[in-house]
């Protein structure tokens, strides 16, 4: 579903993105680890189309992003860091607003918006504007609108910041259950987070891809030490 | 193409969703329709049943309330980091930046067509030449596009509100005051008629004075599409770079 061939970004004098590749399949949860500035949300800009990559490739569905933005944008749900939102909109305004760009148009409306705020649980909050919401909802708002159009794939950007124990738990049963029909990538920094939701792991360090593989496989390299030790070790260069 | 509309209602809305528009749309008419009433507008001295004394300020008046409607366009998107939520929405960049644009443009067209009630006032005390009344509010639309496409392009350059008013203000000022006539005779002091004309050309006043007297010239419409189209096309170079 998503195909990621060394992609390469550069900012100014710093290589941000240093060669990475790697694939998701439909039912994977990709867990996208890595210190702060190691490149994580780069790279999914660039798989999302909103950087353009200095080189490298990567394809959704088949589909090049560089050639046919659009298209791949069609088939993805994006949650960018801090999920971004107009504050001065009612989520029923900004969500209405998402699924006229996602195609459906006057009542059509309706039933993806419904559907979205139901698995979200903003109910209560419908008629609020944004700039009012707490960060557990604005990140909720983030995500709904990011299962609008009920995408193939789904690319989340931190999707459990900011949120109190309680709705990440609901949030990381909510990708669990669709992750069956889906392809996932979501980055985090919450190690129990990969072991608790997803099926590979894959750690970078410094713009490039250091580990690739199952949490238990990860687990597999120091048996005795926790997540976070490993992580520490393989990444410690990066300070 | 379909994509322009939900943008524009976005925006639209927008502005009529915090007090923005309402104190836009307050000052612009209250200043506009002062300035002429004004000893310096001399609506009433002037004796003629007529708008002329009231559209001649807009080219000034555009200076300071056109960037102010533009400023925000890209600026404010790019700082709340709403731009990344956009640009990873299927819609293309130009679908955007029309979409935006003609939100705004609408806007202004608002703010210029509210007020009518001068228009039917000086109709009621006299007989006013409705067509060169008609055709200075289309002039005055068409200009407000053209200062608007100069303001959309400078704050697709910045993250910050202030810098995108401030530029834009410089590019418009410069854009009217080549055609001022005190500059143009400056200019014919050292270059040749031919140039100096070319150079006073390109400004707003140039081709807005038409539309005051009634003249409605083709030249004169070019003039404020292509520099919208210009503008336009900048700016989406601009986001997509």
């Amino acid at each position: 579903m998503i195909e990621v061939k060394d992609l390469v970004k550069t900012y100014g004098s710093k290589r941000a993105v240093n060669g990475v590749s790697f694939s998701v399949r439909r039912g994977d949860i990709l867990g996208f680890l890595g210190p702060n500035g190691a490149g994580k949300s780069t790279t999914m800009k660039m798989i999302t189309g909103f950087l353009r990559p200095d080189s490298g490739s990567a394809h959704v569905d088949g589909i090049d992003v560089t050639e046919d933005p659009v298209a791949v944008k069609r088939r993805l749900g994006y949650l960018p860091e801090n999920a971004p939102a107009y504050p001065e909109m009612t989520v029923e305004e900004f969500l209405n607003f998402i699924a006229e760009v996602r195609g459906f148009r006057g009542p059509a409306r309706s039933a993806p918006v419904a559907r979205a705020v139901g698995l979200t649980h903003l109910e209560p909050v419908r008629k609020q504007t944004l700039e009012t919401l707490s960060k557990g909802y604005k990140q909720r708002v983030g995500f709904a609108q990011a299962l609008l159009h009920d995408p193939p794939t789904l690319v989340l950007d931190e999707p459990t910041d900011g949120l109190d124990p309680n709705q990440k738990n609901e949030v990381r049963a909510l990708i669990k259950n669709m992750a069956a029909e889906k392809a996932v990538i979501l980055s985090t920094h919450i190690l129990e987070e990969v072991e608790a939701i997803c099926n590979r792991v894959i750690i970078i360090s410094q713009g490039r891809v250091v580990v690739d593989e199952t949490p238990a496989q990860l687990q597999a390299r120091q048996p005795k030490a926790r997540l976070d030790e490993i992580f520490r070790s393989l990444t410690q260069s990066d300070t | 193409m379909s994509q322009v509309t939900p943008v524009f209602k976005r925006e639209f809305g927008g502005y009529f969703r915090s007090p923005v528009a309402y104190v836009f749309l307050c000052a612009f008419l209250v200043i506009s329709v002062a300035l002429a009433l004004s000893r310096f507008g001399g609506f009433f001295q002037s004796g003629v049943a007529g708008l002329e004394r009231y559209f001649e300020f807009f080219p000034w008046l555009f200076l300071f309330f056109v960037p102010a409607v533009g400023m925000r366009l890209w600026s404010e998107e790019r700082r709340s980091g709403t731009a990344e939520l956009l640009f990873t929405l299927p819609i293309t960049t130009l679908d955007a930046v029309i979409g935006k644009f003609l939100a705004a443009w609408t806007f202004l067209t608002l703010a210029i067509l509210l007020s009518f009630p001068l228009a039917i006032t000086v109709g009621y005390l006299g007989s006013p030449d409705w067509g060169v009344l008609i055709c200075s509010y289309f002039g005055s639309i068409l200009m407000a596009g053209g200062y608007l496409g100069v303001c959309s392009l400078t704050s697709a350059c910045t993250k910050s509100q202030v810098i995108s008013f401030v530029v834009s203000l410089i590019a418009c000022a410069a854009l009217l005051f080549l055609g001022l006539s005190a500059f143009t005779n400056f200019l014919e002091g050292f270059l040749p008629v031919g140039v100096a004309d070319a150079i006073s050309n390109f400004s707003f006043i140039t081709h807005f004075d038409a539309f005051t007297k009634g003249i409605v010239d083709p030249k004169d419409i070019m003039f404020f599409l292509s520099l919208m189209g210009f503008t336009l096309f900048l700016n989406v170079v601009t986001l997509e770079r």
